[in-house]
């Protein structure tokens, strides 16, 4: 890649980066060694180079270019943990086996660990040895980051999203928009109030893009009688710092959303629809705070399939349009909510046509991991997106739902770029319309 | 001393050596990086984790559906010639010989297969060592990732699997070289063994299991 080319992925401040070229290669392979435990480095020592990630990559299967092989985008960190820190580190170094990672290296591996994976895991899925090769990329990101390599779009918002709970420059505030959305769609949206057993979050996209999805979650929170709230301070269910790959910054985002619950003193927080949120929510805040969380993390779908089944939501039984559901990999896949969306499904007597590829083995929507923030790699998107509209149009289904508000954002980008003849459905705001009375 | 002596000799001593120790070594090494205590409410309990765990040691040796479509050739090319391998060095009745007299034990018990059939096992076992390099060195993804560690590993193989089969045959040379060939392609084997790629002989099982056992504690896919 040329310096031109890497210099358009400038990231967390590189131009302004004092550092020389070797404290940034320094700074990358210390915070890629602070992620080390047995596990990860038994990832590392594992790999028995047998290129099986690439079939289950939906980058490397829609333009089958070798780079965007799973395991190759950890490459540099696999060179260097072999170099430096492996049980045999001086034989490596000496013979010449594994070459010093460069400045110039990690720029070009820039594109490979943002703007080609979207940490969906289905390359965890199919390696022989069993390897987590979704959580190498994820702690390469972390590298990447404290090398000043992390791209400028996802850092700034997770730095803005650190210091004021919201991931971009917003005329009004949050918490306005979310009084409106409940004036708009004539729901009652609770807010600050001072305690409650559920403390709700929302997704950014959903409140600028799909707000009648947050109305949705709200109308079957209020018909269920929940003693629920938002809180000004905390109203965003994305983690910038998680896409950006900042340890630091994930973990200021996430102790604010943590500090409000506590407050609150919510035995449940409740997390929208949005995937790359309640991944980062339910699996990752407790080990970041190192300490168990006083309070239960939930999906919106998780939830209110409890509630069916407790018998406490009834739904009406909707149409008999064929439907296709995807699965979002890091509610499903990655974060277990396996069940509570067909659940919901089954409730609402949806005709549901499962893809070929469902559940744990959906392919992303390639939007995720902040792929939909970083502009330039939409082409790339696109190329696996037209993968996934194919696979859905094979169904035979007439309506598509999705459980994740970043999913939505992808397909509807792709589904206008293709022409396509589907719009991407809210299951919540489904569920929401069909409340039996 | 000659060179059958040497390679059956001191050779072999130092290759078991390195071998011993130096697989310890890696192993200690990453096992003394400690697991990490988690702190997120679990979906599944203990002992369904370690059943889960378990079955994945297993399970993942065959390819979920959804993947089989693009990876059933070379999965069968790796596994086949693997079993290949396994048949020869634990069925053939010359090694079978070695090993008892390298542990220095008796055990009558121990079934071997026929000379003929294991010949031809080896030479189907090399056929398949043939094409996962040709593939390894034709397929984009494999020969991206590919590094010395893996070329070296094959070379070492195909030295022990070829200079076996000469022996075997009867090809030209004196059959005391030609053992000592393969014995000592056989000590390369295990001093390279802690080295590279080798060692996924001891990883397997625990990589697939602690990512089995972790991902059920999510109720995540495995």
């Amino acid at each position: 890649m040329s310096t031109t080319a890497t210099q358009a992925f400038a990231g967390a401040g590189a131009a302004e980066d004092n550092r020389t070229a070797e404290q940034r290669v320094e700074g990358a392979m210390s915070a890629f060694a602070r992620g080390f435990g047995a596990t990860v480095a038994m990832n590392m020592e594992s790999c028995i180079h047998c290129g099986m990630c690439a079939d289950a990559c939906h980058f490397y299967i829609a333009t089958e270019e070798a780079k965007y092989t799973p395991i190759w985008k950890a490459e540099m960190f696999k060179r260097a943990f072999r170099r430096e820190s492996g049980a045999f580190a001086p034989f490596f170094k000496i013979l010449g086996l594994k070459k010093k990672v460069t400045l110039e290296d990690l720029e070009e591996w820039q594109e490979l660990l943002f703007d080609s994976c979207n940490l969906c895991g289905r390359c965890s899925l199919i390696c022989p040895m069993g390897l987590e090769v979704a959580e190498l990329i994820e702690i390469g990101r972390r590298g990447m980051y404290e090398a000043g390599l992390a791209p400028k779009e996802l850092v700034d918002r997770a730095a803005q999203q650190a210091e004021t709970g919201v991931p971009e420059a917003v005329e009004k505030p949050y918490a306005d928009l979310l009084k409106e959305i409940g004036e708009k769609h004539g729901v009652d949206i609770v807010l600050d109030k001072g305690k409650a057993d559920i403390m709700v979050c929302a997704p950014r996209s959903d409140l600028n893009r799909n707000p009648s999805s947050v109305a949705a979650m709200v109308k079957v929170l209020n018909k269920l009688g929940a003693n629920y709230t938002f809180r000004s301070d905390a109203i965003v269910a994305e983690n910038y710092g998680y896409y950006a790959g900042s340890n630091g910054l994930q973990k200021t985002i996430a102790k604010r959303v943590v500090d409000q619950a506590k407050k609150v003193g919510a035995s449940l927080v409740l997390v929208p629809e949005c995937g790359h949120a309640y991944y980062s929510l339910r699996w990752q805040a407790a080990e970041l705070m190192g300490e168990t969380l006083p309070f239960k993390v939930r999906h919106v779908t998780e939830y209110f399939a409890e509630q069916v089944a407790a018998g406490k939501l009834k739904l009406n039984k909707v149409d008999g349009l064929p439907t296709a559901f995807h699965d979002p990999c890091q509610l499903v896949r990655k974060g277990g909510v396996m069940d509570a969306p067909r659940t919901l499904m089954s409730e609402l007597g949806v005709n549901l046509k499962e893809m070929y590829n469902h559940q744990g083995y959906s392919f992303c929507c390639a939007g995720g991991g902040g792929m939909n923030d970083i502009e330039r790699s939409r082409p790339l998107r696109l190329k696996a997106q037209e993968m996934k509209l194919r696979e859905v149009d094979d169904t035979g289904a007439k309506r598509f739902l999705t459980s994740c508000s970043d999913c939505r954002v992808a397909f509807d980008d792709a589904g206008e770029h293709f022409n396509w003849d589907k719009k991407t459905e809210s299951l919540v705001e489904l569920v929401a319309d069909n409340i039996k009375e | 001393m000659t060179l059958l002596e040497f390679a059956r000799g001191p050779m072999l001593h130092f290759a078991l050596l390195v071998f011993v120790f130096g697989v310890i070594w890696r192993l200690v090494s990453v096992a003394l990086l400690g697991f990490r205590k988690h702190y997120s409410e679990e979906r599944n309990s203990n002992d369904k984790a370690l059943m889960v765990g378990t079955a994945t040691c297993g399970l993942r040796s065959w390819p979920h559906k959804e993947f089989i479509g693009r990876t059933a050739f070379g999965e069968a090319v790796g596994y086949g010639y693997h079993i290949g391998l396994f048949t020869i060095v634990l069925l053939g009745a010359p090694h079978v010989i070695f090993w008892q007299n390298l542990f220095g034990f008796s055990a009558p018990w121990w079934p071997t297969l026929p000379g003929g059939l294991i010949t031809v096992v080896s030479v189907l076992t090399v056929v398949l060592m043939l094409i996962a390099t040709i593939r390894r060195a034709m397929h984009p993804p494999l020969r991206q990732i590919s590094n010395f560690d893996d070329y070296f590993t094959l070379a070492i193989l195909y030295a022990i699997m070829l200079s076996g089969l000469w022996a075997v045959l009867g090809g030209p040379g004196r059959y005391e070289f030609i053992l000592a060939a393969h014995i000592i392609s056989f000590n390369l084997l295990l001093i390279w063994f802690p080295f590279g790629k080798l060692m996924h002989a001891f990883y397997i099982f625990p990589a697939r299991f602690v990512n089995g056992y972790l991902h059920a504690k999510k109720g995540a896919a495995t």
